[in-house]
């Protein structure tokens, strides 16, 4: 790894000062750290963001859960009252990578960095997610651009994340065996104005199934599933998986979410 | 460069380093604590698992830089005044490894398994261990030796 600056922020404003140049945000270090490594990326600073209090934490209301930037799926995993209010949320952060990800890993981290096989991802477009940064407050339909995009725009730092509690919920996924990253992960949410249905690790993005979400409408169940058409359009054909079997996946993935609904 | 200063098992430790310093290298080469593995350098494999202020950690994906302030237990810290952890014992008893290259992470992920939950079924004991590969012993071993672990723990 090549060398670089290391600085603690003890605050948004300084840590936002701070990101000028080749800079950028240091949470958990779970993606940006290997990825550095393997000299994908290179940076002259890393600005550590997690002495940041006001960035850690979850507050729950009726309505909607805020969880901070900088809390890590173990903490969102281990939390009653996630549990309670979005218990899929919570399934979803106990299965993303290993214990020792988990540890570290942050929720802000993951959805920055947007992998197109990340978790998070899919929880932010189903349960219609807004991301609140240090500049203004992003809608996720318009927050993930692409593979390994947001709207993020330099020196702006994600402060939290708030979801909308939901009707009901439920995440499935299908670990690649080896890697346990989502060859293709479905999130399924039933709002009172509508259904969403989110796809990760299946494209070069996070994306919404509209063919899921229109038969899902008309009949919340696992049947109704069976009668959309999943196109192959788009969708990653790899080592892994070819699109035709991601897009079969696809399908399997959301009647076991619905089911578990 | 800084001065980062933390404690390794117990011990206060003060040290100048680059900042691209790894919590493994630091370990290994700086302290010369060489029970901490780096097999894949990539947070697959898991043999270089430590804990950071209690909770198991993948050190080669650590910047020294981010532990100042820390308290680390790495594998050399757990056996006291001479007798072996319950943990070993029971990896020992169970022939818990082969070669031994994992072993170092193994034991630590599965003292943090035991901290946070007393009583892991085999599943859940699979689960957790999710992040360390052993390439010899089928795991079998492995599993009974955490289950055993977890009854004398």
């Amino acid at each position: 790894m090549k060398n670089f600056n290391f600085k603690s922020a003890s605050n948004t404003k300084e840590a936002s000062k701070l990101a000028s140049g080749r800079a950028t945000f240091l949470a958990g270090g779970m993606s940006i750290l290997p990825a550095m490594k393997l000299r994908l990326a290179a940076y002259t600073h890393l600005i550590n963001i997690k002495k940041i209090k006001s960035l850690s934490g979850i507050k729950v209301s009726s309505k909607s859960i805020r969880i901070g930037a900088a809390t890590t799926h173990a903490a969102v995993a281990a939390s009653k009252e996630v549990g309670k209010s979005i218990p899929s949320l919570a399934i979803l952060a106990d299965g993303i990578g290993d214990p020792q990800v988990r540890n570290r890993g942050t929720i802000g981290g993951s959805i920055a960095n947007n992998d197109p096989a990340a978790d998070y991802p899919s929880a932010c477009l189903a349960l219609k997610a807004t991301i609140h940064t240090n500049k203004r407050k992003i809608a996720a339909d318009k927050f993930f651009k692409g593979m390994f995009e947001t709207d993020l725009k330099k020196g702006e730092l994600i402060e939290s994340v708030e979801f909308e509690v939901p009707e009901k919920s439920a995440y499935a996924k299908f670990p690649n065996p080896a890697s346990r990253y989502a060859l293709v992960g479905v999130f399924v949410a039933k709002q009172k104005d509508g259904v969403r249905v989110a796809v990760t690790g299946a494209a070069s993005s996070v994306f919404r199934s509209k063919e899921l979400e229109s038969v899902l409408l008309n009949n919340f169940s696992p049947s109704a599933v069976d009668k959309a058409t999943v196109s192959d359009k788009g969708l990653n054909s790899d080592i892994h998986a070819s699109a035709e079997y991601r897009a079969h996946i696809i399908k399997s993935m959301a009647r076991k979410a619905v089911s578990s609904c | 460069m800084a001065v980062i200063e933390l404690s390794v098992n117990g011990k206060k430790i003060s040290k100048e380093v680059s900042d691209n310093t790894l919590l493994s290298d630091f370990l290994r080469d700086k302290l010369s604590l060489t029970g901490t593995h780096v097999g894949c350098d990539t947070s697959q494999c898991g043999a270089c698992v430590v804990h950071m202020d209690g909770n198991s950690i993948k050190s080669c994906t650590t910047l020294v830089a981010d532990c100042n302030g820390s308290e680390i237990t790495t594998i050399e810290g757990i056996a006291k005044n001479g007798k072996m952890h319950s943990m070993q014992e029971a990896f020992k008893k169970h022939h818990g490894l082969q070669c031994g290259f994992c072993t170092p992470g193994m034991v630590m992920s599965a003292i943090d398994l035991l901290q946070k939950n007393k009583n892991p079924s085999e599943q859940e004991i699979r689960d957790w261990l999710e992040g360390n590969i052993c390439r010899c012993t089928g795991y079998q071993g492995i599993v009974a030796a955490v289950k055993d672990a977890a009854s004398k723990m």
